[in-house]
């Protein structure tokens, strides 16, 4: 019998399915491993109310049963806390709990605590966190990468099995990336969005940061779905099945050609070639595609995504729940509340996307924007029509210090680079570990994530190929003193 | 000095009557205590998604078809950015650059849009003023945020206050029948701000327009208008400029205030609103709306006019009051052959009138005067049995206590006296009882009969027949 | 390329209150990320169709069915400044 906290998500639920172990010790020795937590990974962890729910019978028979789960703080929990990481939120207790979280309960996966992340969601370092940033487990002196630092940090760290968190820009990918574990995007629909804290209303989406591939479709297998509650869900036709598939055979990955390689770091590259003969030595095609608009993705995302947040955001203003600095007249109390409340990156982001939509502004931001999406989504399309997937390193970077571009906001969004043109196309991808590398200018040997990204609802097909990948490549270091 | 022309167009807002709002599940009400119907969603608490109500747009639908308006095939929601209190999400779901429905017209007032949208949350101020203005404290009561609105924009085709009410009311006849809302101007179910500029008259360009708020009855309406036209006009002939702003229409005083405080510089930043799925009413939704339509008052005048030859007057202001209308088709079926236009005549000019004078603030519907009734006796003139004398007191017992004109007739005598020699004595009595009367007819001045006739009709209560007592008149003096 | 005065006047559209060195900072951290934006401007997309929505789904709506609302003393909990069942906030100023 192994150490349980060594088990994969899926491997711990065929043990407790087949009795091997029980429920009960399995949580117990996540919630012993969560109150570990040195990383700032959790802003919060659950207790009581779990146990019930992991030894209660009414839940019926599933992979998922007993295996407790980190969630992002952006994910409403009822009476519970959920902060979005924001000083605004930070005595919130929602009175209802996320459809995504609530399909999770059902299955019998207990909420193990909630994830630190970026406020709000902006960022992609986990420093603009209201609750302090997360560390890199590793090097904690390094940022473990963002919006979902908390979730990748805990996953990597062994402080969860598995997490969930969500991704507009690359705030799944990115962290994965940086933190050495599997994390996936799916296509815009496919989980609903319901009770996830509205960050940019066309481009979130909540998926899995899991050990490895197979997690993540198991874990996705119960987090998609249509759902009544939101309009724009449609989940995934036919479901996720379990990725089984062996080499690669006839499949054909596209390198873009319109995607600049010199921001890139010289570790992450060579990784990036490695991985791309792993793939000719499993069968797969590689050629270049030409995605010439992808490379203004940066630009059109922060000019959507902040626009969209401005408006998100006008919620929180002091009237209804949440933080509010009295004043006596009613101009003075919202800017005072809400000065008082955001920080630096999201106040930014507001300021950026009020801009943008303001009149004079809007047809050559706003509007110019909504067309380059057009423009990198028929990229894509064309791209598709030649290729299964198009592949990416995740990130230019592998994680870097910690303050090293805290203060300057465009060298931080650059990070997107790799990530951004997929949600803003609304398909899926998936970063996995390729190996490690040094940062430019050396140091510790530090994650590279791989992306790879295909047409709309191809999640079954990014995760076989990703699973054969994963195999072949058989990534299996763990940060000094994990597992 | 310049003659001055106003010119005005209406945005209306109208609640729909559906059992939940417009993107949640919470149940409409009215004068309920405050915030017993909300819910996570209509309070914009974090990570809520809003979800149409399919019933709403139908109802927009059905509205749409009655102005006649096209329908586009697939129009989306905006947000509509601006922070206050009552709007929860801080920024209103609606319509922008692409409406639900546009054209269309209604009388003689072509409509601009029409689109839908969701309704704020009440503000009561309880600060030491009642007014917008001042410091203090107000309360926020949600239970109307979320309610679904139909907004409708006409084209400024209005010229007059008095115009504005008649078509306002016409609007507001034609959305009740369709049954998808009650329109209740007291109660804010309808809502009608005016914006009214000024121009001297035959010119084309249109001069600054001003917004007006907060009438919220036809009287007011009419009032505010008036007042706005008066207040632009007295402006202008004093060689000033009008300026653009929105005014509070204050009931109590009648006047017009300025609603400017920083709370109302905007700039609403519309975008569209990425929570929602674009609207493309099929075929048949728009055929179930078309089909959904009853007889509206424009199509009912046309009836009147076309099939039943009333005049024009008659027949709008039957078509224009719904009960008096329908009381009018009833009283119409039940005297079978009876003519249209006398049948009009009766409804609306004695028997509204009798009803009027009775002091009684009732239309015939609502008198005891049944539609049969009234038929009956209008055939029982025209057969003879009653003169139309005598049906005026039967009518004025009708309206006093209802029942069977036949029986009344019987009861009080009233019958038509039938046999002329009775008719001849009358007659003959009353001629000499009025002899420069009588010299002057003959002499053949035809004025002075009135007397005579007079005189008889004082003696049979009105029970004779006027065309017999001229004939008998006529021979008795041999002209 | 974005001056204070622009900064000042969305910050007032964003009803946030920034201090005179947030100003600052923000005029040029806005004008450093807009320059990089600005280039989209220089595309030709005249002839593009603006995408606002990625999945193509119409018509999705809700049978006019009530669901209960929830009681007021739980939706009351969470507000900073309730008073008789309703949330209170101070009123709007008059013209400065
Ligand atoms: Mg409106
Ligand atoms: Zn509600």
């Amino acid at each position: 019998m192994p150490d349980l906290l060594d088990l994969t998500a899926g491997q711990a639920g065929k043990a407790i399915e087949s009795k091997e172990i029980s429920p009960q010790e399995y949580l117990h020795a996540w919630q012993e491993a969560a109150s570990k937590d040195d990383l700032n990974a959790y802003l919060w962890t659950e207790t009581t109310s779990n146990e019930q729910r992991a030894t209660s019978n009414e839940i019926p028979a599933s992979p998922l049963r007993g295996i407790p789960i980190a969630v992002k703080d952006l994910f409403c929990t009822e009476g519970t806390p959920t902060t979005a990481g924001s000083r605004i939120l930070e005595s919130y207790r929602p009175p209802y709990t996320a459809t995504a979280v609530r399909k999770l309960i059902e299955a019998g996966t207990p909420v193990l605590g909630k994830t630190n992340m970026d406020e709000f969601a902006m960022g992609s370092s986990n420093e603009n966190s209201a609750f302090g940033p997360v560390l890199n487990p590793w090097d904690r002196e390094r940022v473990p990468g963002g919006s979902s630092g908390g979730s990748a940090a805990a996953v990597a760290g062994g402080l969860a099995p598995w997490a969930i968190g969500t991704d507009t820009g690359g705030s799944i990918r990115q962290p994965a990336s940086l933190c050495g574990i599997v994390g996936m995007k799916p296509t815009y629909g496919a989980v609903s969005r319901y009770g996830m804290i509205a960050f940019a209303s066309s481009l979130d989406q909540c998926g899995p940061l899991t050990r490895d591939v197979s997690d993540a479709a198991l874990l996705l297998a119960t987090l998609q779905g249509r759902d009544p509650c939101d309009s724009t869900s449609v989940g995934i036709d036919g479901g996720i099945k379990l990725p089984d598939r062996e080499g690669l055979k006839g499949l054909r990955f596209a390198v873009p050609s319109g995607l600049a390689m010199d921001g890139v770091e010289a570790g992450v590259k060579s990784t990036f070639a490695a991985t791309l003969k792993t793939i000719e030595e499993l069968g797969g095609e590689v050629g270049e595609a030409a995605l010439p608009h992808a490379d203004h993705g940066i630009s059109a995302y922060y000019v959507i995504a902040p626009a969209e947040a401005s408006a998100n955001l006008a919620r929180y203003d002091g009237v209804r729940y949440g933080l509010r600095v009295p004043a006596d007249e009613l101009l003075g109390m919202y800017e005072g509340t809400r000065a008082a409340g955001f920080g630096a990156e999201v106040k930014r982001r507001i300021m950026l996307g009020t801009y943008a939509l303001s009149s004079g502004y809007y047809e050559a931001y706003y509007g110019q924007a909504l067309k380059v999406r057009t423009k990198i989504a028929e990229d894509f399309a064309k791209a598709f029509a030649e290729f299964d997937f198009v592949v990416t390193p995740t990130s230019p970077s592998v994680a870097f210090k910690l303050g090293e571009k805290t203060d300057d906001p465009l060298a931080m969004y650059l990070n997107d680079y790799f990530t951004v043109p997929m949600p803003l196309a609304g398909i899926p991808a998936i970063s996995i570990p390729a190996g490690l590398a040094e940062p430019d200018g050396g140091g510790p040997q530090l994650p590279v994530g791989f992306q790879i990204a295909g047409p709309a609802f191809s999640e079954n097909a990014i995760l076989d190929a990703a699973f054969a990948l994963e195999q072949a490549i058989g990534f299996d270091a763990r940060p000094q003193g994990v597992g | 000095m310049a003659e001055y022309e106003a010119v005005i167009g209406l945005e209306i807002h109208v609640h729909l009557q559906t059992r939940t709002k417009m993107f949640c599940g919470c149940e409409l009400s009215f004068g309920d205590e405050p915030n017993v119907h909300t819910c996570p969603v209509c309070l914009a608490h974090p990570g809520v998604l809003p979800v149409p109500n399919e019933k709403a747009i139908r109802y927009a639908l059905m509205i749409a078809a009655a102005l006649g308006c096209e329908v586009a095939p697939r129009s989306i929601f905006h947000r509509k950015n601006y922070f206050y209190p009552d709007n929860p999400k801080a920024y209103q779901i609606s319509q922008y650059d692409i409406p639900l429905a546009t054209g269309g017209r209604l009388g003689e007032v072509r409509i601009h849009r029409v689109h839908l949208e969701e309704d704020a949350a009440k503000m009561i101020h309880v600060g030491e003023s009642g007014r917008i203005h001042g410091s203090g404290a107000s309360l926020v009561d949600f239970n109307r945020a979320g309610t679904p609105l139909v907004e409708i924009v006409t084209e400024p085709d209005l010229r007059s206050a008095s115009e504005v009410r008649a078509w306002a009311q016409l609007m507001q006849t034609t959305v009740r029948q369709l049954g998808v809302s009650d329109v209740q101007m007291e109660e804010g179910s309808l809502r009608v701000d005016g914006n009214v500029s000024l121009r001297p008259a035959g010119r084309e360009e249109l001069g600054i327009k001003t917004e007006l708020k907060n009438m919220n009855s036809f009287k007011f309406l009419e009032r505010g208008i008036e007042a706005e036209i008066e207040r632009q006009r007295v402006l202008l002939e004093a060689g000033e400029a009008v300026t653009q702003e929105t005014l509070h229409f204050d009931p109590g005083s009648g006047s017009l205030t300025p609603l400017r405080s920083k709370e109302y510089e905007h700039d609403y930043r519309y975008f569209p609103e990425p929570d929602l799925v674009p609207l493309a009413p099929t075929k048949e939704m728009i055929r179930e709306a078309q089909e959904a339509l009853p007889e509206l008052p424009s199509e009912k005048a046309e009836r009147y006019r076309e099939k039943l030859g009333l005049p024009a007057g008659v027949a709008t202001l039957l078509a224009s009051d719904i009960e008096t209308g329908d009381y009018f088709d009833r009283a119409l079926e039940a005297g079978d052959g009876a003519d249209p236009t006398v049948v009009a005549n009766w409804v609306t000019g004695e028997l509204a009138g009798a009803l009027r004078q009775s002091g009684e603030e009732m239309g015939p519907a609502e008198s005891k005067v049944q539609p049969e009734s009234l038929a009956k006796l209008i055939g029982m003139v025209g057969s003879k049995q009653v003169s139309h004398g005598g049906a005026k007191q039967v009518l004025a017992v009708l309206i006093a206590e209802g029942g069977d004109p036949a029986e009344i007739v019987e009861r009080e005598g009233l019958g038509q006296i039938a046999d002329s020699s009775e008719l001849e004595g009358v007659v003959e009595a009353a001629i000499e009882a009025e002899p420069e009367a009588a010299e002057q007819v003959r002499e053949g001045n035809q004025k002075a009969i009135g007397r005579i006739v007079g005189a008889v009709m004082k003696e049979t209560k009105g029970r004779a027949d006027g065309g017999e007592v001229q004939r008998l008149i006529h021979d008795k003096l041999g002209v | 390329m974005i001056d204070r005065d622009q900064v000042l006047h969305v910050a007032r559209l964003a009803r946030l209150a920034l201090t005179e060195d947030e100003v600052e900072t923000m005029a040029r951290e806005l004008s450093g990320i807009l320059e990089h934006v600005d280039r989209i401007s220089e595309l030709d997309l005249d002839q593009v169709e603006p995408t606002d929505h990625v999945v193509d789904l119409e018509n999705v709506l809700r049978p006019d069915e009530p669901r209960p609302s929830w009681p007021r003393e739980q939706i009351l909990d969470p507000a900073p400044d309730p008073a008789d069942g309703a949330f209170r906030v101070p009123s709007p100023q008059a013209e400065a």
